[in-house]
């Protein structure tokens, strides 16, 4: 009469300890590539930085060992995110607003909640073929065709759902009270927007955008026939208007050449960017995390 | 009872700020609604400028496999196929492990510390952008799986997907670039629809005597499919909308091929190579290709949307 205690052989403890086997090796299984493939590209992609990179253009793929550096590929992702950024956070802002102070469920606010997740889920080289069409081809941009104004426009498109998404629910964590405190007072409905919710939505709002904004950094697909890619310093404002190199095409382009130099320059590339777009990562989750602990109301 | 007339009188808004009002709810509309314009933008811009091709080929275009700019005769099976099966297949092999996955991360079978931080390594992978995981498996997993390439033709050959000779760069190759990519979204939706599962559901299993995994296969996962199936298909749309990493590595050929270790194509990897250099009626089939995958990932996007909302969690 030993029913009570666990007995080894019994088929329910058996197929028990089968099981939780298996959802440990299924996590092995997971997660073991992916710590190999972080620390993988951050040492081999550490061990080509140099101060040289930061300054040189990358030399054209040829038979020579030296590949020069990544200075006009990483100053072109920061323009061109920079455009793209210009162009979607006032109107995701903007949108997010309307969606979560101003409309009250009705039929369009449905309709553009449910765009917004269609748009999220739209393959990013899609946008690239939007852009192309639109503005590429048609060279409305003064006669100009490739250039990094495009690309920023194409970026544009894929940020859009995100900020409008993490202003939405940002604004909708925002308790009813302070709303009606501020209305209460005579508050009319802009500055109450302006001067009470956006300030205390701004963390997460900020937050959301930021990660937003970093995963557009890594997108290559919607660059490579926007923006294109260019070998040469960006000199001046003008240069919006012409080809532009960045990080994400440079590992594209620099990937698929035969040589060993190049090969290397798109792995300190990726170096630069996995860093950047992980500690921006990292940094926003303990913020957030921050946050959570330190809230007031 | 005057008084409190003039009172309310008295505390009319200036008319600027009245104005100020209107235009800024205005303008807020009107930027909420660019999402609608750019979104028909995009499916009436790529459907005009599929226009020609489609009117040429028609639906012929879908089940045709050539493609020679020289003779203008343009047909995307192959890149069709070689989506549907890449997405399909990677989902497969991505599906037992995520979900396995993120049940190991929310079963108390290691401390909670360290379940949080798999947790959080894997959110943050699904951070790192698809061309450099395109170049680690161009430089990486190709050489690591050579050799079992060779071992899966030599003893399954006989099965059509294992029938060519291995090359460098071959869809089985795209499928388990996929696999990485897709894991940290299934696993990740897999463990939240886990983590919101009630409590009471799981301790009710345990009274009435069930064991541990008869209440995560008869209780807990059940309860939890709906937000399982949504990641899914997310994941799915994902895996068919994906371009860097697959273009990198599935060797880009238009020759059909039961085979997934022969090169092959996908859509999307059909437009990053293709459509800097085309020009002419080659243009026009490229969108028109785009127009099918933004078919396909709108036909899924909306479909998991619906499932999410018919059958969100109702405890």
């Amino acid at each position: 009469m030993n029913s009570l205690y666990y007995q080894k052989r019994l088929s329910r403890n058996i197929g028990d300890k089968f099981f939780t086997s298996l959802s440990v090796i299924c996590a092995l299984i997971a997660i073991l590539p992916l710590i190999f493939l972080v620390t993988y590209i951050l040492i081999k992609g550490g061990s080509q930085i140099t101060p040289e990179l930061f300054t040189l253009e990358p030399n054209p793929p040829g038979d020579d060992l030296d590949a020069g550096g990544i200075n006009p590929a990483l100053i072109g992702t920061l323009i061109i995110t920079t455009i793209a950024s210009i162009i979607a956070i006032p109107v995701g802002v903007g949108g997010g607003i309307y969606l979560a102070e101003y409309s009250k469920g009705g039929a369009f606010s449905r309709f553009i909640r449910f765009g917004v997740n269609v748009l999220a889920g739209v393959p990013s080289i899609i946008a690239g073929v939007f852009i192309y069409a639109l503005i590429v081809s048609t060279k409305i941009l003064f006669g100009s065709m490739y250039s990094g104004l495009a690309g920023g426009m194409a970026l544009s498109i894929l940020m859009l759902p995100t900020v409008i998404k993490t202003t939405d629910e940002g604004l909708k964590l925002v308790p009813n009270e302070l709303r009606y405190a501020s209305l209460g007072v005579g508050a009319s409905m802009y500055t109450t927007i302006l001067k009470v919710t956006l300030p205390s939505a701004f963390r997460s709002i900020a937050t959301g955008v930021v990660l937003g904004i970093a995963r557009a950094a890594g997108e290559t697909a919607p660059l490579i026939f926007t923006a294109l890619f260019s070998y040469y310093y960006i000199t001046g404002f003008g240069d919006l208007f012409y080809e532009m190199g960045s990080l994400a095409v440079l590992i594209y382009n620099f990937a698929l050449e035969p040589y060993d130099a190049q090969n290397k320059l798109a792995w300190a590339a990726s170096f630069i960017l996995v860093l950047s777009i992980l500690s921006v990562n990292i940094f926003s989750r303990i913020l957030a995390a921050f946050t959570e602990k330190t809230k007031r109301v | 009872m005057e008084e409190k007339l003039t009172l309310f009188k008295n505390r009319k808004r200036f008319g600027i700020e009245k104005n100020i009002d209107i235009i800024f709810k205005n303008t807020a509309l009107v930027l909420s609604s660019f999402v609608a314009i750019i979104l028909l933008g995009i499916i009436l811009v790529v459907f005009f400028q599929s226009f020609e091709s489609f009117s040429r080929y028609g639906l012929k275009f879908l089940v045709t496999s050539e493609w020679n700019p020289v003779k203008d005769e343009y047909g995307a099976f192959t890149a069709i196929y070689g989506t549907l099966v890449t997405s399909f297949l990677s989902l497969l092999i991505t599906i037992p492990l995520g979900v396995g996955t993120a049940i190991f991360i929310t079963e108390d079978f290691v401390p909670k510390v360290f379940r949080e931080i798999i947790g959080s390594f894997v959110e943050l992978l699904a951070a790192i952008p698809s061309v450099v995981l395109g170049l680690w498996a161009i430089f990486v997993m190709e050489p690591f799986f050579r050799a079992f390439f060779v071992f899966l033709h030599n003893f399954f050959g006989w099965i059509p997907l294992f029938s060519s000779e291995p090359t460098g760069r071959n869809s089985l190759l795209a499928i388990l670039i996929l696999v990485v990519m897709l894991l940290p979204i299934v696993t990740s939706i897999a463990r939240d629809s886990l983590n919101q599962v009630p409590k009471k559901l799981r301790n009710a299993a345990y009274g009435i005597g069930a064991s541990r995994w008869k209440t995560i296969f008869s209780v807990i996962l059940p309860a939890a499919l709906s937000g399982i199936m949504a990641g899914v298909l997310l994941a799915l749309g994902r895996a068919m909308g994906e371009t860097m990493a697959v273009t990198m590595i599935i060797g880009n050929s238009n020759a059909f091929s039961w085979s997934l270790l022969s090169p092959g194509y996908t859509i999307s990897s059909m437009l990053a190579n293709q459509f800097g250099e085309a020009d002419g009626s080659q243009v026009s089939s490229l969108f028109y290709a785009a127009f099918v995958l933004m078919i396909l990932s709108l036909v899924v996007n909306i479909f998991a949307q619906w499932l999410v909302k018919k059958f969100s969690l109702k405890y």
